[in-house]
């Protein structure tokens, strides 16, 4: 037989995360601190909506770009939060979570060898992404003496003639980093100048500490070269609904809704009516369970500093991203002893590039009780390798 | 920091004065002496415990008796509710807007115990016009707490 199978696919490696998936799900009674997604159930009355929407037989597709209300829903909220102004009927696609708006982003963008600047640690799915879409990845490696955040000098030195694209994911996944208007201030005349576009995946916008989240489009002169990523998943606590949205200049969006016109057809009815609800009426869950996180946030980072980990304050998302170092171990090594000897799980940084070497992702999608007793024994493990 | 130590404690009043100061980013001394203040002030009247009793095999029931009551001059309904609250069997006392006045929560150990203290206590008294009493026959939810089993973790437990 013929080999059936594509070399694009098989040469790209399997997701690093799934690696250790595997050997989490062996383990019985361990306690994780692995998760990318929301603890918290979906409000309520969000729920609710999607029932009523089944009960009244809304159980057919919608528009290839969405529901009209979902979208207006969708440019109300993005003026309201973050100021900026999309027109629902040409700017906007809603789609099956981020993930998809990143894959068909980069699809509508990307012709053979166009460079994709990606800021790591980041998101498992921008590099692969940017593969299947026949680009290439070119990493920039992120520090942790900048809190992770990315530079104007890192930002130009990785840019050559090739480069297209400049993915952008702030509140950061795994770091819990953020880019504040400072920090894009610093490399927005850098992107204009070279031309380049930008996929800012906004998808942790409501979940920022301390500080508001500032959208890269908000800036003169970006509105027109950046894709704004955005979905219910971790703002809502809506991961199984899958669904998301993108917004950016009509040129690029109208082509992102040809292939998912073709790909997907429409994201689900039930999730879009209900996520119509949570626009319209989910502020206050957003507050609440941001203020959880932020609780949860103060007691982990106090807790890993008191074991004499060296931990930057992350501002966003929900992961504190600590450097083990100092410990004299991988952050593979780390993250199986630790499951091994104590029952815990926490992802290495390497699953989220190579620069994540000598970091974990802990994820504090928990209650403080889950997170108590897992500190508990990761505190004894760390005491057990101190040097 | 006041509203932000109440609304923590809300829901869970075991925390630790240094727990909360880690959460809230605040000191320890803080915490306590802010908890001590509004203790004081009867802003927190208590730190009761949410049981379902219904779990044991204990005998309990509770009812909710609506109440018409003529108020007193000069006093209002405070005084009658005064007289009624300070019975122990009375959980909680509320006035209302609408169609009655006092809403009253009793607990007893059976439902003739609750039945005697509204006919014999409750229903005598002079402001008391009248009364209407609805029997819980199973708790749901109480405090914002489901008084149900605690549902686990459904996730995977390794995600991106
Ligand atoms: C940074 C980031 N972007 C996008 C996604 C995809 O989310 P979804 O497809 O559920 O909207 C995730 C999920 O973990 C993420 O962490």
């Amino acid at each position: 037989m013929r080999n059936p199978l594509a070399k694009v696919v098989v040469n790209m490696p399997p997701s690093g995360i799934r690696k250790f998936f595997d050997i989490v799900s062996e383990m019985k009674d361990a306690i994780s601190l692995g998760v990318g997604e929301p603890d918290f159930d979906t409000p309520w009355h969000v729920r609710e909506e999607g029932i009523y929407s089944l009960e009244k037989g809304k159980t057919f597709y919608t528009s290839n770009a969405g529901l009209k209300e979902l979208k207006q829903e969708i440019c109300n909220y993005l003026k309201r939060r973050f100021d900026l102004e999309y027109d629902y009927n040409k700017e906007t696609i809603v789609t099956v979570g981020g993930s998809e708006a990143i894959d068909i982003a980069m699809r509508a963008m990307l012709e053979p060898g166009d460079e994709v600047l990606i800021p790591q640690p980041c998101y498992v799915s921008y590099h692969p992404c940017t593969v299947l879409a026949g680009g290439t990845p070119v990493v920039i490696e992120l520090k942790g003496e900048n809190d992770f955040k990315l530079t104007r000098q890192e930002l130009i030195d990785a840019i050559t003639e090739k480069t297209k694209i400049l993915v952008l994911a702030f509140p950061n996944n795994p770091t819990g980093a953020i880019m504040d208007y400072e920090d894009l201030k610093n490399i927005v005349d850098v992107i204009i100048e070279h031309d380049l576009i930008v996929i800012s995946d906004e998808i942790y916008s409501e979940l920022t500490y301390d500080k508001e989240h500032v959208s890269i489009a908000s800036f003169p002169g970006m509105k027109e070269r950046t894709i704004v990523i955005n979905g219910f998943s971790k703002s809502y606590a809506m991961t199984g609904w899958r669904l998301g949205y993108a917004v950016g200049p009509e040129l690029i969006i109208e082509q992102m809704i040809k292939i998912h016109q073709f790909a997907i057809m429409c994201a689900p009815t039930t999730s879009q009516y209900a996520g119509v609800e949570a626009l319209k009426n989910g502020d206050s869950d957003v507050a609440m369970m941001r203020d959880a996180y932020d609780k949860r946030r103060r007691y982990l980072i106090h807790s890993l500093r008191k074991m004499g980990l060296e931990c930057f304050e992350p501002f966003g998302a929900f992961y504190v991203f600590p450097c083990i170092k100092s410990l004299g171990m991988t952050s593979e090594e780390f993250a199986t002893k630790l499951l091994q000897e104590e029952k815990v799980a926490v992802v290495p940084g390497t699953a989220f590039g190579d620069c994540g070497e000598g970091y974990l992702r802990i994820s504090y999608a928990y209650s403080i009780e889950n997170l108590k007793i897992a500190l508990e024994r990761m505190e004894r493990f760390v005491e057990r390798y101190k040097k | 920091m006041k509203e932000k130590i109440l609304a923590a404690i809300d829901k869970n009043s075991k925390i630790t004065a240094a727990d909360l100061a880690i959460m809230l980013g605040a000191t320890e001394e803080e915490i306590v002496s802010l908890i001590k203040q509004m203790e004081d002030e009867s802003v927190i009247c208590g730190y009761p415990t949410l049981i379902n009793w219904d779990k044991i095999e204990y005998e309990r029931v509770t009812a909710l008796i609506e109440l018409k009551v003529t108020p007193q001059r000069g006093l209002g309904f405070d005084k009658i509710a005064e007289r009624i609250y300070q019975f122990d069997e009375v959980q909680s006392v509320y006035l209302m807007s609408g169609g009655f006045d006092l809403t009253v929560i009793l607990e007893g150990r059976t439902m003739r115990e609750v039945a005697n203290f509204v006919s014999e206590k409750l229903a005598p008294m002079d402001a008391i016009l009248s009364t209407a009493t609805h029997f819980v026959l199973k708790k749901y939810k109480e405090h914002g707490l489901p008084l149900v089993q605690t549902k686990h973790d459904e996730r995977m437990l390794i995600t991106p």
